[in-house]
């Protein structure tokens, strides 16, 4: 079943998503930091979605949606407008050179987004793992 | 939305002369005691002497250079000011220079900090950077990579960010006239590695696809030549175009398996990098095998080669790869390398993690996980074809 993007339910997908993958598990255990992915709205989405994932050594310890960006302070902080991370999801476009390109952003400690670069592959790979439907 | 990066080049005899028109005062001439020693940095100098510019030389740049060396480097190039760094060795060299040009123009940004995701470095307005090659493989006088080695953690740092591409590549045969048989067998090989992950990494793209075959095609001839007879200027022509003509379509697609794995190997064991990535090559070509398969028949097809019924493209490539070897008397495998079995197995962990965290290795076309490294490396160290 298609899970609403943007909504707690597609966080807890994620989640699920993360902790069934051995390839994040993997790629990430050496991984420590909590991040926001800011969706930011542009012609195709009016809504402004951030969503904390809490991740450490390749688990996700917490998933959730947040309102106010100032609620926590995450290690990094990865934005972008929709439309950018819809390409990612729907697997149009490769996500780091998305963020080599400028079209998703990322703010934070770069010296290990460097030293794991798959980790955030294989992150990615978990968000398209179930499907999402988004909204009109 | 990709770019497509190059410097201006300069190639063919003579190339060196190009030093003699740049406009400017001073400069920092990065390279190595054996260059020193060979005389290729008198010529240098005096190449710029004619263009009215002085020159202060900092030769301590060592094979996989630290970060501790690149540090040395920017103290001394922020006390000279020059408004052009010049790089003039191996990939080694051109890396060091690299790293310790961006420091020096932008001090906030630490060497081992270059990431592909910052942008507007604002490069070229202390200095700029021409990058002089001396050998025949890692075209990094014309690509945006730099790798150092992280002497504490003992792991290899790719770093990468397009900004950080030379001004200027000079490509002079005359300059890797000086090469022994040994350093143009293993960096040729470095060159064929690049065009050959170029070539069939999931970044490639229309504008580096020509250029990489075109530099397999090259290597295959030309290469062979070049061990045999350093005083053979059309090969060592034909080979210094082909490595930076293969470091400009890899670093516009990216290298893959066989750079991780061979990075990997190269900060534990201190293996010459050309001769380590080349080493696992028909490995991770066999491994990679039927998500490349077309790729690997293009490339087959490229070298007139034929598929036979039956056989696979990827195992005819890497057969080849393993004759070209053999034929510049390159090592097949970690035991020819003269690893020993018990060293592989006590640096297996650090293998295995070393290739899962390397960056070359989000572009493969097979990603495999840590039992499948392990793997990699048993049958890399035996000589076994990849049957997995």
């Amino acid at each position: 079943m298609a899970i609403l993007f943007g909504t707690q339910e597609w966080a807890d997908a994620l989640k699920k998503a993360v902790e069934a993958s051995q390839a994040y598990k993997e790629a990430a255990k050496n991984w420590e930091g909590d991040i926001y992915i800011i969706v930011e709205p542009d012609a195709s989405y009016k809504y402004r979605n951030i969503m904390y994932l809490d991740l450490w050594h390749g688990e996700c310890r917490e998933a959730c949606l947040i309102k106010d960006e100032n609620e926590k302070s995450p290690k990094y902080r990865i934005f972008g407008p929709f439309t950018n991370m819809k390409q990612i999801l729907d697997k149009k476009v490769d996500p780091v050179q998305s963020m080599m390109t400028g079209k998703v952003k990322v703010k934070g400690d770069m010296a290990q987004i460097m030293r794991m670069p798959r980790a955030a592959v294989e992150l990615v790979n978990c968000m398209t793992a179930f499907e999402t439907v988004f909204p009109e | 939305m990709w770019y497509f990066v190059v410097p201006e080049v300069v190639f063919g005899q003579d190339a060196l002369s190009r030093l003699a028109e740049l406009k400017g005062k001073s400069a920092f001439i990065v390279t190595d005691k054996n260059i020193v020693n060979l005389g290729l940095i008198d010529k240098v100098k005096e190449q710029l002497s004619q263009a009215g510019i002085t020159s202060k030389v900092f030769d301590e740049v060592e094979p996989d250079p630290s970060l501790q060396t690149v540090r040395k480097g920017i103290s001394l190039m922020s006390q000279h000011k020059p408004d052009w760094v010049v790089a003039v060795g191996g990939g080694s060299v051109m890396d060091a220079a690299k790293a310790m040009r961006v420091e020096y123009e932008r001090p906030d940004i630490k060497a081992e900090e270059i990431n592909p995701f910052i942008s507007d470095l604002g490069l070229g307005i202390k200095c700029k950077l021409v990058c002089v090659a001396t050998t025949s493989g890692t075209g990094a006088e014309a690509t945006f990579a730099v790798v150092l080695t992280d002497t504490a953690d003992q792991r290899k740092l790719s770093l990468i960010n397009r900004e950080i591409v030379p001004d200027i590549a000079i490509v002079d045969p005359e300059l890797a006239r000086a090469m022994p048989p040994g350093i143009t067998s293993n960096t040729g090989m470095d060159a064929l590695t690049h065009a050959v992950e170029g070539f069939s990494c999931t970044w490639k793209n229309d504008f580096t696809d020509g250029l990489c075959i075109r530099a397999i095609q090259l290597i295959f001839v030309y290469l062979p030549r070049a061990v045999k007879d350093g005083n053979d200027m059309e090969a060592r022509e034909k080979m210094h175009n082909a490595a930076c003509i293969a470091g400009i379509g890899f670093i516009n697609a990216l290298a893959a398996l066989a750079h991780a794995t061979g990075h990997s190997l190269g900060a534990v064991f201190h293996t010459p990098h050309g001769r380590a990535v080349g080493l696992f090559l028909p490995y991770t070509i066999e491994f990679i095998g039927e998500a490349r398969e077309e790729l690997w028949a293009e490339i087959v097809y490229s070298l007139k080669l034929e598929v036979p019924k039956g056989k696979k493209a990827a195992s005819v490539l890497a057969q080849a790869i393993r004759d070209l070897a053999r034929t510049i008397k390159e090592p097949l495998s970690l035991k020819e390398l003269g690893i020993p079995s018990d060293k592989l197995n006590s640096s297996m962990q650090k293998l295995i993690d070393n290739t899962m965290a390397d960056g070359s290795l989000i572009v493969s076309a097979r990603v495999p996980n840590e039992e499948e490294t392990e793997k990699l490396f048993r049958y890399a160290y035996e000589g076994k074809s990849i049957d997995f």
